[in-house]
């Protein structure tokens, strides 16, 4: 199999002296959907955006099939960017542009200004964002403005925009971490699927183990910024947890699970 | 009788010596200040008759010069359209530079100077500026109002732009969007209404500054008003007072109005 995504010695140092990466290696070379777990603060964020850097990294190697991410000038960088579809945890969708003009801005990377001004994009594209919006669930949507939307439609919206893209690769930061605890199952089903169906592999950052486990192929354990475990899920197990997780904090894992109940009874 | 416990209220200054001694200082100041303006109270008491003297002379107000008072009145808003239309533009470009999170550090401090260096001197100062450069007349006037304008607007601007969340500036530029594009997708339509409010709000302004800025001789209403003050012409003078009123409350009412429109 031809590798996808290849990160070696992954290092970054935030300004002001927060080691949030302390080589970090690991390798995607089937279209896998991987899970990174890890406490808050591990440094899960700041892994995925020095993939497509939205964060610099401090030293280390991106490979993206066989592309060097880190060493592209500010022009290839953009082309390389249109290849990786990345979703949020605050969905990021633009407020006040329609849902169409939030599906159409993952083709920005495709056309030159003034198609995008105009409006003016391929029919391909107009089919392939009609398409995403029945796939996800959003048929006749496509009007509403993104602000009128509940946080479950606002995901899906940006799901499809990060699908837009036709991405070799999906970058996940906390997909459900604003949501209730049905719809998150909803939402990461969703990602799943559309992952496998597309094969396209996806990293995804999440804290809920559960979710991870019931859905991802692959887990990797972020601690402190750095790996401490990677395999498949069926691996897991209460050591490894306690590896990732620590002591002090199954706390916050309680406290969550409490927050989860206090949404699901709204 | 048993003694009470102490007690003591709470001044602002604890020590007696100290605050007594203030408020003696802050009175002969006041004194000495009085006698160094060297006011004349005789020419104060002159004053009173004088003003209801001019007071009678402004009733009623003559309109009968119409043509003037109506070419004046068109110059000044004239005056405020033309300094809000050129301040709408040039702050874009200001505005944007002067955002954090969009420049690069040298561009935002240079934008930044702009913005506070316009903003440094009050436009009546502008104005003189204008004036002596341009002679006397609305060209100054519009300048002047053009400067305030782009100033105030481009720094709303700025502080809209760096209010916004990051996270939908992310999301446009994980896309691979270009600069112009991320401008139009995800600036723009976040920015659009308060931008269009404030520059509302500036033509509002605009429309009473340039009441003032004719004053110096900057062009409109206000300079047709200067004029009529030095020929002692107080009828002329109250009709001109009425018709800046009435314009302001109308600039006022339509810059209300248009700001409850957007949303
Ligand atoms: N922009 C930043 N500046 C400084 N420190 C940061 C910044 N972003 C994250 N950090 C720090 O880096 C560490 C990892 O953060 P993050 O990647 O967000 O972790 P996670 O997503 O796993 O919760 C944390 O200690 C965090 O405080
Ligand atoms: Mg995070």
């Amino acid at each position: 199999m031809s590798i996808i995504l290849k990160i070696t010695d992954l290092t970054k140092t935030y300004p002001t002296g927060t080691k949030a990466l302390e080589g970090v290696s690991f390798t995607v070379d089937k279209p896998q959907v991987v899970a990174i777990i890890g406490p808050s603060g591990a440094g899960k964020s700041t892994l995925i955006r020095c993939i497509n850097r939205l964060v610099e990294a401090s030293s280390g190697e991106v490979l993206l099939g066989n592309t060097d991410i880190l060493s592209l000038n500010s022009r290839q960088l953009r082309r390389a960017r249109r290849q990786m579809g990345m979703i949020f945890q605050e969905y990021n969708l633009v407020e006040r542009l329609t849902v169409m003009e939030n599906l159409l801005s993952g083709r920005l990377g495709y056309v030159g200004f003034w198609t995008s001004y105009r409006r003016k994009f391929s029919k391909k594209d107009f089919a392939d964002a009609f398409e995403l919006l029945e796939r996800v669930g959003l048929s006749g949507y496509q009007n509403t403005r993104a602000d009128a939307l509940s946080g479950g439609e606002r995901q899906r919206v940006g799901i499809s925009r990060a699908l837009m893209q036709q991405p070799d690769l999906l970058l996940v930061d906390e997909p459900t971490a604003s949501l209730d605890p049905k719809t998150s199952r909803q939402i990461m089903r969703l990602i799943v699927e559309l992952a496998h169906e597309r094969g396209m592999p996806a990293l995804v950052n999440i804290h809920d183990v559960g979710l991870a486990q019931a859905f991802c192929d692959r887990i990797i354990g972020l601690t402190a910024g750095k790996i401490v475990f990677d395999g498949s899920t069926r691996q897991i197990t209460e050591q490894v947890l306690t590896d990732i997780y620590g002591e002090e904090d199954w706390s916050s894992t309680i406290r969550k699970i409490e927050e989860e109940n206090e949404v699901g009874a709204e | 009788m048993k003694k009470l416990p102490e007690w003591h209220r709470i001044r602002i200054i604890d020590n007696p010596v100290i605050r007594q001694a203030l408020v003696i200082a802050g009175i002969i100041y006041l004194f000495w200040s009085m006698s160094s303006l060297d006011i004349d109270w005789v020419r104060v008491g002159k004053g009173f008759p004088r003003a209801a003297n001019i007071l009678a002379h402004m009733f009623p107000p003559d309109f009968s010069r119409w043509q003037l008072l109506l070419r004046g009145t068109i110059e000044s808003v004239q005056m405020a359209l033309a300094a809000s239309f050129f301040g709408m533009i040039l702050a874009i470009p200001v505005g944007i530079c002067g955002a954090t999170n969009l420049a690069p550090k040298p561009i935002y401090l240079a934008a930044r100077a702009v913005i506070i260096l316009s903003r440094t001197f009050h436009e009546i100062i502008i104005a003189i500026f204008f004036v002596k450069i341009f002679g006397f007349g609305p060209v100054a006037g519009v300048l002047t109002l053009t400067v305030a304008s782009t100033s105030f607007i481009s720094k709303m601007l700025a502080e809209d732009i760096e209010n916004m969340p990051s996270g939908q500036l992310e999301a446009v530029r994980a896309t691979g969007a270009g600069f112009f594009q991320f401008l139009n997708y995800c600036i723009s339509p976040q920015a659009l209404p308060r931008y269009l409010g404030v520059s509302i709000y500036r033509l509002d302004a605009n429309i009473r500054h340039s009441t003032v800025v004719g004053i110096v001789g900057a062009g409109g209403i206000g300079q047709v008003l200067a004029a009529s003050f030095s020929r002692y012409d107080y009828d002329f003078s109250m009709a001109i007072l009425l018709t800046i009123m009435s314009l302001v409350f109308l600039g006022e009412f339509f810059s209300n109005w248009v700001r409850s429109q957007l949303r």
